[in-house]
């Protein structure tokens, strides 16, 4: 594996693959603003959400906690933020201002769009110019945050597309990446291999908590057994049959090497490298939109029967094992790594041919995702609004 | 031709990872960790990603895949059959 990539290194230390503007809205009434400057300044990219009015207590956190990590992300160079009102717009700017990068705030209330609009867009006009003249440079790997997610899930998941993800993570956990991995309902049935190849004890009790935590929610609110959710109609249109199947399949992502090194809570940042484990929904674009605010700045999404999921933030490079999926949604696959399967490539070349591409895309080149324009940024909303 | 792979010898089913498979054709199986081929026959059609049975299994009988408990029998299920939602079953939730 080659040991470095042409990066962006931010003000503080950290590494992006890309050099977004963003212009970030902090709730909901904020998007047409938001989406105007995209318009006026071009080039810069407006992350639209349909949230943030009358969230209270832990829900209210993780929505700050989600924003602030969108904008601290490596992958943005600077940060044009519009609240309806000041305070909480303040709250999102000084979130980010810690890491050092440009970012500035403008509330509604008291000026009305127009003012605003116009305000902002001078703000991202010079962000953006002052972006433009950023250089990459060399990066060495341990630098890079890669997360991992997959998703439409089938059995050639299992067999192919999620053990190559665990065999590129095995190999960037021996150069000293930082790497995570999630979905915690989707480990029903492979939990005890799980927690297993946790650290330590305390990474085990802290691993298992959230496990038993998430299955109380769900004991709670189902209404059956979770037949059409766990598995979903397209996981079970695939041929995957029950929930433990698709977690020992979904488990195959961590490889078999590396050790879970720390639990994190959704969108909360790793401290050390390693592999974290957080505890997270496993519905794609809440996953992908938590390891984007949590500072991941490559992501791994394996896919069964083609899903075709993006983000505006963080890269997701698709990998697909299964033949047909390949055939007829080629487009959305940035690996095919069918050949696993009729024993033409070994796991060890499978995981190098992902690395390849995940080093192409950490030097540049745009994703299937990216080209298509997909940018789902979906935020974790944990209970009703006040 | 790799019809069909497991992941374990001990696996009870195995999944099909070709198109078109159908009743009565012989299958080669690709067992991963082992990177060994088994042969068997199918006696129903069976689509991509979907998984044979690999022996006969009763009401009760726990499926094996990955080496590991995937889910009980709800159905009886012969060797060769297609082994999916109206015959297993989670033992969760």
């Amino acid at each position: 594996m080659q040991n470095t990539f042409q990066g962006y290194r931010r003000e503080n230390g950290r590494v992006g693959v890309r050099n977004h503007v963003v212009i970030l809205p902090v709730d909901d009434l904020s998007n047409a603003a938001a989406e105007a400057v995209a318009n006026n300044v071009k080039g810069v990219l407006a992350i639209p959400h349909p949230y943030g009015r009358l969230q209270f207590g832990a829900d209210l956190e993780l929505h700050f906690r989600t924003l602030i990590g969108a904008g601290s992300n490596p992958n943005v160079a600077a940060v044009v933020v519009i609240g309806i009102e000041e305070q909480w717009t303040k709250r999102v700017v000084d979130g980010i201002a810690p890491t050092g990068k440009p970012v500035t705030g403008f509330g509604i209330e008291l000026h009305g769009d127009h003012d605003t609009i116009m305000r902002a867009s001078k703000a991202a006009r010079e962000y953006l110019q002052r972006a433009s003249e950023k250089q990459r440079e060399p990066c060495a790997v341990k630098e890079l945050w890669v997360s991992c997610k997959c998703g439409e899930s089938d059995t050639t998941s299992g067999c192919g597309s999620n053990p190559t993800v665990g065999d590129a993570f095995d190999k960037l956990y021996a150069a000293g990446s930082t790497l995570v991995f999630g979905e915690t309902t989707e480990l029903t049935g492979g939990e005890q291999i799980v927690a297993a190849r946790c650290r330590n004890d305390k990474v085990r009790t802290e691993f298992m908590g959230v496990f038993d935590r998430y299955q109380e929610v769900i004991d709670r609110h189902k209404t059956t057994d979770l037949m059409d959710s766990q598995p979903t109609k397209g996981n079970i249109a695939g041929g995957l049959t029950t929930i433990e199947e698709k977690a020992l399949g979904n488990i195959q992502k961590i490889g078999k090497k590396c050790m879970i090194d720390g639990v994190l809570d959704k969108a909360e940042t790793p401290t050390h490298p390693g592999l974290w484990f957080m505890d997270s929904s496993s519905a794609a674009a809440e996953m992908v939109t938590l390891c984007a605010a949590a500072g991941f700045v490559v992501h791994f999404f394996p896919t069964g029967q083609g899903n075709v999921i993006g983000n505006p933030i963080l890269p997701v490079i698709k990998l697909c094992a299964n033949p047909r999926t390949v055939r007829t949604m080629s487009e959305h696959v940035d690996v095919d790594v069918t050949g696993l399967l009729q024993r033409e490539i070994t796991m060890d070349q499978a995981g190098d041919k992902l690395l390849d591409m995940m080093f192409r895309t950490a030097n540049g080149r745009l994703t299937a995702a990216e080209a298509l324009g997909h940018r789902e940024f979906v935020l974790t909303r944990l209970y009703e609004s006040a | 031709m790799i019809h069909c792979v497991l992941h374990d010898p001990e696996d009870s089913v195995a999944v099909v990872v070709v198109e078109g498979v159908k009743a009565g054709q012989t299958l080669t199986g690709l067992i991963l960790d082992e990177d060994r081929t088994i042969t068997l026959s199918c006696i129903q059609d069976i689509p991509l990603g979907h998984k044979v049975a690999l022996k006969d299994m009763k009401v009760g009988d726990t499926v094996i895949k990955y080496g590991v408990d995937i889910g009980k029998v709800v159905a009886p299920i012969k060797a060769g059959q297609h082994a999916h939602v109206h015959n297993i079953k989670t033992k969760r939730w």
